[in-house]
């Protein structure tokens, strides 16, 4: 029994050692280990033995189970693992080859920059104004300190649709919308489309965009108005920026100022992008005018407010290096997906 | 305003030299708040042209009328410079302008060495007309010849030391003509600054030094008295607050001397003849437009200021005949209009050669008057821009004054005596309070009462500290309010020393986006994401685009918002619809052979009111465009993507075959919550063709406004399902104008609250299930949220629905 024992055993050993494949192992496993496997049988002839034999038998049949079992596990596990290795050498990929190209849209560039301008002003209490474009001469012009005849309208070329209205020239409109409906603490900021009646150039545009700025409250100083263009001028034209504000005459602020930014380009020592002057103009501020916050309900004993205005193509021109207005207007796909 | 750098400097004690003194006062100028455009030196495109000895010179071999010249030009040549003249005034030891090699003379013409007839020349001497001057202003001077500064009468007696102190020096430095001209931006609240005085005052308190008034006497040498002369007369003094007129008789017309002619040219004003020079020198000097009559012209020695009457003409100056009418003001005589009041004189008593008296007028005339005179007559002069910003009777006065005492500088007839005048009609000038701590709590400054009042007393402020107000000169018709006040102080305090702050005694606001902005960006990042580039356009565009569009002639679209004065037709109305604008776009892109391109924009079209005296209705539209490897199931499944995001669930598609700009069978309505919000689909062939859009154009126009309410801000959370759902297949048969919006209704109806979701999953038409019939396949599932639902169960309602697409659609099961 026990030499048939061996047997068994040793004949297995040599069989498994030259399986190479799956279904040789499965055929090895039912053929030993199987219903009617010949360790099987051996177990089921155990009847046969004397009674004093049967445990010897049956602990030398376990035994041999026991091994069979385990050199069956490890081939198993070691042909699969081979197995796995040649399907994954067939799977290579040539990872160099381009990836399926999905097609990424963008945002404008200029709706890039009022949305960056946004998001700062936001964080600094803002809330964000809007007012049509298509606009009553009252809004764009009288109310902000420019009656009929005012020679400063003819800084800026205005389409008219009738007599009393127009395309507003300036986001300003804006202010008086605002204060008309809210009363102080005020802080907005209104982004939107602009238009003047200039010819089409590389640096005139007769749509273009302006972000227009407001704040009315009690104790609004000049000051204010300073510290908060300097925070803007940092995070748009880079850390280093400083601005310098020049008296200037805008009808609905006093007192009023051109501000420019050190040159982005050369940091103020003058260059091709400056014309030499160190200095670039960005924007238009200045205190609200005492007559126009009267004709808003607001009184200026008791409040003052400051108020800006940016252009945003000059802006927008600047960061991206875009050399033609015209460029933000014809969207070609080739240059918004640039941004 | 161009300001000759002399010429300002006069009214000063300021020393102002050499370009670094002439850059400081450009900068404080400009930081004062009169912003310098540029500096420029006049005759400043003459370059490396410096005086030259000749030391010897012989004939040239191959010439009859050509000398070589050798010429010490000192430091700009080691030894002598030989040169080649046809100059035949050239003479030894005679002093020539030389321009040398690389240089420039009048015209920008560039000199170079070169060689003439064989002969080295390495430079060129010059005329006086080669170095952009004339020989008529220079006694001595020939028009046939180079210059030759020993021959000239200005440089009389000089000794031949001094003479040669003159080699290698730059010639217009030599001769004195190099003027410094600053150009000034002035805004247009500052009448004053349109004048060599108001700026010299600007100049003056800027950089801390003085202002000089001029003086000078009126001798009235003539015996004649003007007013037993002429008389005036103004009808509308609303309209003119003061009139005055001179009488000058014996005129002599002649040519202004030199230094009147260099100083207006170098302002930028053609010299013309002395008596024109001098009402526009004493313009450019005041600011206050001068005119001049001949006399004789004037009818009855009478003049009137007046309304013109409607229709009335008059030929002006430039020989053009112009129609004024009654809300214009012209100066007349009892026959009819000599000029236009602050804009243009009549040609009927413009100076000639032969006047022999004339009237010099000094008006102030209505600002508004003349801006709206000079743009109905298509007139804006140098005159009329001045009047416009409103001048000041004291000035105007003074200008007067002025002008008569020039005559007599340049002795160019005898001044009557007295003037001739209407009564002023004075403005008041403000009283306007004057605090010093409001001022400061207002700027955020720190000013001391002193350093206030004494640039208020600077600028000819009367101030009342212990009364707390100030009085402004009368020719700063521009400070009204303590805000004027307060700009005055800052801007010579200094705009750059304000400190600066940031609303620290204000309130805390919230800074946010409101709900609108907030679904506008979510869709334009939602649309980014699915591929769609961002675009801006113009929102005016031609009105012929109604007919590309294939609209009727009836269509609301056509009625558009009209811009009275557009840049051109191409630009002249409002868009009433985005369509054009996205198809010019995608033709655009097409053009430039772009195979694939997607692009949107969220942006208003503008809808006519009934009343026009109303603005228009700002509708703004979600716009997208594409074309390339696209179909109308792309467009459809990003539009659903973008309602996704926004959580908004009760949309459905209708088709639409009425839009004439959209092809009829691939268009359909987009329905949210019951609204129209707008449509989508491919673009009529015929109007793709007519923009040169590629066939296969997509677009939706979607509403905003609907889109934004129903777009859900907050979803509520669902539990996931505990039970498994059940899936079935329904394969029917239907005939082909049945849609499977409609199909998909009814098993939605039917499937009751079992039904989760039914997806269409093939469509097929063919000799399979006949003529005229189409073949529909959805995968349903149902989940009950407590139970695992039994066959049983899913069978009820799967006959429901069967039921239902039988009886209502007469479909077949397959």
């Amino acid at each position: 029994m026990k030499e048939m024992l061996e047997k068994i055993r040793s004949d297995f050993a040599e069989k498994i050692a030259a399986a190479e494949t799956l279904a040789e192992i499965e055929e090895l496993r039912v053929g030993y280990l199987g219903k009617k496997g010949e360790l099987t049988s051996v177990l089921r002839g155990m009847g046969k033995l004397a009674p004093e034999e049967r445990p010897v038998v049956g602990q030398l049949v376990n035994t041999i189970r026991e091994y069979m079992e385990t050199e069956l596990g490890t081939k198993l596990t070691a042909i699969k693992s081979a197995e796995s290795l040649k399907r994954l050498e067939e799977e290579k990929l040539d990872v160099t080859m381009p990836g399926v190209k999905k097609e990424k849209g963008s945002f404008h560039p200029l709706n890039q920059v009022i949305d960056e301008m946004k998001n700062l002003f936001i964080g600094m209490g803002y809330e964000i104004a809007e007012g049509p474009e298509v606009e009553y001469d009252y809004y764009n012009f009288e109310a902000l300190n420019l009656p009929e005849g005012h020679p400063a309208r003819d800084t800026q070329d205005t389409f008219y649709i009738t007599e009393k209205i127009l395309l507003r020239t300036q986001t300003s409109s804006v202010q008086i919308h605002v204060m008309e409906h809210k009363k102080p603490p005020i802080k907005i900021i209104s982004p939107g489309k602009v238009y003047r009646s200039d010819s089409m150039d590389a640096t005139h545009s007769p749509v273009f965009h302006q972000l227009e700025g407001l704040v009315v409250d009690k104790g609004v100083t000049m000051g204010d108005l300073k510290g908060t263009l300097e925070i803007f001028a940092k995070k748009m034209f880079g850390e280093n920026t400083k601005i310098r504000l020049r008296p200037h005459h805008f009808p609905f602020t006093e007192p009023s100022a051109e501000v420019d930014v050190s040159c982005w380009s050369c940091g103020g020592e003058g260059c091709r992008v400056c014309k030499g002057e160190g200095w670039i103009e960005v924007l238009g501020c200045g205190m609200v005018h005492p007559d126009v916050l009267k004709r808003c309900g607001i009184d200026p004993e008791e409040y003052s407010g400051f108020a800006f205005g940016i252009g945003i193509e000059r802006t927008a021109m600047a960061r991206f290096g875009v050399k033609d207005i015209r460029n933000f207007y014809e969207n070609d796909v080739r240059f918004l997906k640039q941004f | 305003m161009k300001a000759p750098v002399k010429w300002l400097t006069e009214y000063t004690d300021l020393e102002v030299s050499g370009d670094k003194a002439i850059h400081e006062l450009a900068e404080a100028m400009t930081i004062s708040g009169t912003k310098v455009e540029s500096v420029d030196k006049l005759g400043g495109e003459i370059d490396r042209v410096v005086v030259g000895k000749c030391i010897s010179f012989e004939r040239h071999q191959n010439s009859d009328h050509m000398f070589v010249c050798q010429m010490d030009v000192g430091e700009y040549n080691d030894g002598l410079l030989q040169i080649v003249t046809g100059a035949q005034n050239v003479r030894t030891n005679a002093l020539i302008p030389v321009a040398l090699d690389k240089s420039t003379i009048a015209g920008g013409v560039k000199i170079k060495s070169g060689k003439l007839r064989g002969e080295n020349s390495f430079g060129m001497m010059c005329s006086f007309e080669e170095i952009g001057l004339s020989h008529l202003d220079y006694e001595g001077g020939i028009d046939d010849g180079i210059m030759v500064l020993q021959d000239l009468k200005m440089f009389e007696g000089l000794t031949d030391e001094q003479f040669d102190a003159f080699i290698g020096k730059d010639i217009l430095a030599v001769l004195g003509v190099s003027e410094n001209v600053i150009d000034f931006e002035v805004t247009s609240n500052r009448a004053d600054c349109f004048s060599i005085l108001g700026l010299a005052r600007e100049a003056a308190v800027t950089m801390g030094g003085k202002y000089i008034k001029p003086e000078f006497t009126v001798k009235e040498e003539s015996d004649a008295k003007a007013e037993d002369l002429i008389a005036v007369e103004v009808k509308d003094a609303d309209l003119c607050p003061l009139y005055a007129a001179r009488v000058v008789k014996n005129v002599k017309i002649g040519p202004s001397p030199k230094w009147m002619r260099e100083r207006l040219e170098a302002a930028g004003v053609r010299a013309i003849n002395n008596i024109v020079d001098i009402t526009n020198y004493v313009m450019l000097e005041y600011g206050q437009p001068m005119h001049a009559f001949d006399k004789r012209t004037i009818h009855n020695d009478k003049i009137i200021v007046r309304r013109a009457a409607d229709g009335e003409v008059i030929k002006t100056l430039d020989g053009q005949e112009r129609t004024m009418d009654s809300s214009m003001l012209v100066i007349a005589d009892s026959e009819g209009a000599v000029a236009i009041a602050g804009v243009m004189g009549g040609e009927n008593s413009e100076i000639t050669e032969e006047t022999t008296d004339l009237i010099f007028e000094a008006a102030v005339f209505d600002a508004v008057t003349v801006r709206r005179g000079a743009k109905k007559v298509g007139l804006r002069t140098e005159a009329s821009s001045r009047f416009e910003k409103g001048l000041d009777t004291v000035t105007c006065l003074e200008a007067l004054e002025r002008a008569v005492n020039l005559i007599e500088v340049l002795g160019a007839g005898d001044v009557c005596k007295g003037v001739v005048m209407s009564n002023p009609v004075e403005k008041a000038m403000p009283e306007i309070r004057f605090i010093p701590e409001k001022i400061n709590a207002f700027l955020g400054t720190d000013a001391t009462t002193e350093q206030m009042v004494d640039i208020l007393t600077q600028l000819e402020c009367k101030v009342d500290v212990a009364g707390q107000k100030v009085i402004p000169p009368s020719f700063r018709g521009d400070l009204l309010g303590e805000a004027d006040i307060a700009e005055e102080i800052a801007r010579f305090f200094g705009y750059n020393n304000i400190k600066s702050s940031l609303l620290g005694s204000c309130e805390t606001t919230l800074g946010q986006r409101n709900r609108t902005q907030l679904i506008r960006d979510k869709v334009r990042t939602m649309l980014t994401g699915l591929g769609y580039n961002e675009m801006l356009s113009f929102s005016f565009e031609s009105p012929s685009l109604c007919d590309k569009l294939n609209l009727p002639a009836d269509s609301k679209l056509r009625d558009a918002v009209v811009i009275t004065n557009p840049l051109g037709e191409d630009y002249s109305v409002m868009r009433t619809s985005m369509l054009p604008t996205i198809l010019n776009t995608l033709s655009f892109n097409a053009a430039q052979r772009t195979a694939d391109a997607s692009v949107f924009e969220i942006s208003y079209v503008y809808i006519k009111d009934e009343d026009e005296t109303k603005i228009p209705e700002h509708k703004e539209l979600v716009s997208l465009g594409k074309y390339g490897n696209c179909t109308f199931f792309d467009i459809k499944g990003e539009i659903e993507a973008v309602l996704d995001s926004l959580h908004i669930t009760n949309y459905e598609a209708e088709a639409e075959t009425e839009n004439p700009s959209m092809h009829p069978g691939r268009t359909a309505k987009l329905i949210i919550n019951g609204k129209s919000a707008g449509f989508f689909g491919q673009v009529h062939p015929i109007v793709a063709d007519k923009f040169e859009c590629p066939a296969n154009s997509y677009v939706a126009m979607l509403d905003f406004a609907v889109i934004e309410k129903a777009a859900v801000d907050i979803p509520v959370s669902k539990e996931l399902p505990k039970f498994p759902a059940v899936t079935r297949d329904l394969a029917i048969v239907v005939d082909k104008a049945v849609t499977a919006g409609s199909v998909e209704k009814i098993i939605k109806q039917r499937g009751g609250k079992v039904l989760e979701s039914c997806k269409l999953f093939d469509c097929y038409e063919g000799a399979q299930v006949g003529e005229g019939k189409k073949s529909l396949a959805y995968s349903l599932a149902f989940r009950d949220e407590n139970k695992t639902l039994t066959d049983d169960d899913v069978n009820k309602p799967m006959k429901k629905i069967l039921n239902g697409l039988e009886t209502m659609l007469g479909a077949e099961l397959r």
